[in-house]
């Protein structure tokens, strides 16, 4: 993702623009957007909507046990996923089990793009020696792995909720964000146009958010982005670890109790695939966003966009095409 | 030598900052180890109790100044205090029985899948568009799915269904850890289906950035210019793009480890491998802070030593770390 350490175009396909009405411009970058990025929204939509109705039209009660079962049960006409080994219904803990993964993802997403935000910008624009305290801060807290500690600290903290285990996962999650920031401050500080406002006489922090912050908002969104699909990687894992709050269902938790219940042994993939599979797919429309957002800011990163020419395929990232002399007359 | 000294200085206050904050936790969260020995060892006097505390290495007696001395001076001698759950066991020796298992397994990996990652990387920037290249898509999936829920599947597909490798375990049972034949082809293959997630997993991440890196070299006009002049164009990809492509993979390569070795910790739980992971997941489960202590130090100090290991490659690497005092 170095990449993004790299001044961002502003103007993506370099051609000269003239101030173009704001609501035109909009639209057409909507428009732009990639068909990746396009997938991931769509993707991310359908799972925040479940998170929010997903209670209300779970057909059972997710921790509803059937007595006197003893195995799980496979995919049937009442349980369309089938059930665990107790008999609780796998569908409904997968539509209630929805809402703490997908909160706990953007509540971490928030709280640590702030902070990554925050502290990027500060330390990229004041420079001296502010920018390599907080960068040693940003970089220390980035080479430590972060689930080791994090297991560490929830294991003091039991069966917390989801804003203390937030609070934790931001606290390890802000500094992929602010590094990047930080270096795209950096490039923008020395602009023209920042001097400019300068040498007018707005203060640092009127510069700060109406001058830098705006051309920064899609590395922002991709740091967000990136931010909630660690936060949701990383509680799943942990919940799965057994340290998060059981009694509550999360795909983490699902996943738990599946590999507790020998849900692979006794071959009850309906069990463990569920949730396994959401965590994937809302994983994956993160990346898929982030995606997007890279392409949008650097059009280079597009697959698409082969020609032919003669009985040659010309990739864009080929050096312009000088063709033989009978290639030429076909071209 | 100014970049090497510098990134010596960095990993010496990270690893300082590690065993900081691992002094620092028991002694900030609510709830302590010393209410753990209490609730396993509810029979006994106040000294014995001190006697046991001491042995388990929670000073919680004196300042915190000179407990973290204490601490410090017992981190010199390798002293990491005994586990609760364990009893006898010290944690120095219970991790040196399960380290190694991690670092050659989740190390062969990592190295592999970085390989492996960084070559898929070039040839689909190289044939952008190109099949490789279309199919990144499904790269993304995996790159999105957590280790343990591939290593679950893994079972289910390889071991379950098909029998074609162990379920579990670091080694057959009924064989007995030594430096014979059949102890480590026993352990190799029951390694190979563990390997295989971890790779499959990584790789992604490593293909992607590296990807996206030649893209933006192979416009540069160096590139250009190789290609004007006729050179092969294996030579082109290797030596002129992906030679300057590869090094902010190479600087990354820091940065991910941390989710790499965290990955595959939760991944050693799903298979029963002996490793550290597994350790830590038995620490969680028993409430032996102690132990899941010790074990968060060893594996940070583990991965700062990998990430210093990818930065002095970084430096043969990067002629420019040489010159000036870069990064």
């Amino acid at each position: 993702m170095s990449v993004l350490a790299e001044p961002v175009d502003p103007i993506p396909g370099g051609a000269p623009e003239l101030p173009a009405p704001v609501i035109t411009r909009r639209r057409g970058a909507v428009r732009r957007l990639p068909a990746k990025a396009k997938v991931g929204a769509v993707l991310l939509a359908v799972f925040v909507l479940i998170a929010v109705i997903g209670p209300a039209i779970a057909p059972f009660d997710p921790s509803a046990t059937t007595p006197g079962q003893a195995l799980p049960l496979g995919p049937n006409s009442t349980h369309l996923l089938g059930t665990t080994a107790t008999g609780q219904d796998v569908l409904s803990q997968l539509l209630v089990g929805t809402r703490s993964t997908v909160v706990l993802g953007l509540l971490t997403g928030i709280i640590a793009t702030v902070l990554a935000v925050g502290v990027g910008m500060s330390a990229g624009f004041l420079g001296g020696m502010s920018d390599e305290g907080l960068s040693l801060v940003a970089n220390v807290f980035l080479v430590l792995p972060a689930l080791p500690l994090l297991v560490v600290i929830l294991g003091y903290l039991p069966h917390s909720g989801e804003l203390p285990t937030a609070i934790v996962l931001s606290a390890l999650g802000w500094p992929w964000g602010a590094r990047v920031i930080r270096a795209q401050t950096l490039s923008l500080r020395n602009r023209d146009y920042v001097a400019a406002a300068r040498e007018s006489g707005e203060s640092s922090w009127r510069i700060i958010l109406f001058e830098i912050f705006p051309n920064e908002i899609g590395l922002i969104a991709a740091s967000f982005v990136g931010t909630v699909l660690y936060a949701i990687l990383t509680s799943v894992a942990l919940a799965f670890l057994g340290v998060a709050n059981l009694s509550s269902w999360s795909y983490g938790t699902m996943l738990y109790w599946a590999q507790n219940g020998n849900a692979v042994q006794l071959n009850a993939w309906w069990w463990y695939a569920p949730p396994g599979i959401c965590v994937a797919l809302l994983g994956m429309s993160m990346v898929l966003l982030n995606f997007g957002l890279d392409e949008l800011g650097n059009p280079r990163l597009r697959a698409a966009g082969n020609v032919r020419v003669g009985r040659r395929t010309w990739r864009p990232s080929d050096p312009t095409p000088v063709l033989p002399d009978e290639q030429r007359e076909l071209a | 030598m100014a970049f090497i000294t510098r990134r010596l200085a960095f990993y010496a206050v990270a690893a300082w900052v590690a065993i900081t904050v691992n002094f620092a936790i028991p002694r900030v969260m609510p709830g302590n180890a010393v209410d753990t020995l209490l609730a396993k060892f509810p029979t006994l006097d106040a000294n014995s109790l001190k006697a046991l505390q001491a042995e388990f290495g929670t000073h919680t007696h004196g300042s915190l100044i000179s407990q973290y001395f204490t601490y410090l001076g017992d981190l010199a001698h390798g002293n990491l205090g005994t586990s609760v759950n364990l009893y006898p066991a010290k944690v120095t020796t219970i991790i040196g029985q399960t380290l190694p298992w991690t670092v050659i397994l989740v190390g062969t990996a990592t190295v592999i899948s970085f390989v492996l990652g960084t070559l898929l990387g070039i040839l689909a920037a190289w044939r952008r568009g190109g099949s490789l290249d279309r199919a990144l898509p499904a790269f993304t999936f995996l790159q999105a799915t957590p280790y343990f829920f591939l290593a679950l599947v893994a079972i289910q597909i390889f071991a379950v269904s098909w029998g074609l490798f162990p379920f579990g375990q670091g080694y057959s049972l009924g064989l007995a850890p030594g430096w014979d034949w059949s102890f480590i082809s026993s352990a190799i293959y029951h390694s190979i289906l563990p390997a295989l997630t971890i790779v499959v997993t990584s790789m992604a991440g490593w293909m992607l950035q590296m990807r996206n890196v030649m893209i933006t070299t192979i416009a540069e006009d160096y590139v250009l210019v190789a290609q004007a002049k006729g050179l092969p164009p294996r030579r082109v990809m290797f030596t002129y793009a992906a030679r300057n492509a590869i090094l902010p993979n190479l600087a990354g390569f820091a940065l991910s480890i941390g989710f790499v070795v965290a990955g595959a910790l939760v991944m050693e739980i799903v298979f029963s491998y002996p490793g550290i992971g597994l350790t830590l997941y038995n620490a969680v489960t028993s409430d032996d802070f102690p132990l899941l202590q010790g074990i968060f130090l060893v594996i940070s100090l583990s991965v700062l030593f990998a990430c210093l290991l990818a930065d002095i490659v970084y430096f043969f690497a990067d002629p420019r770390t040489r010159t000036r005092a870069a990064y």
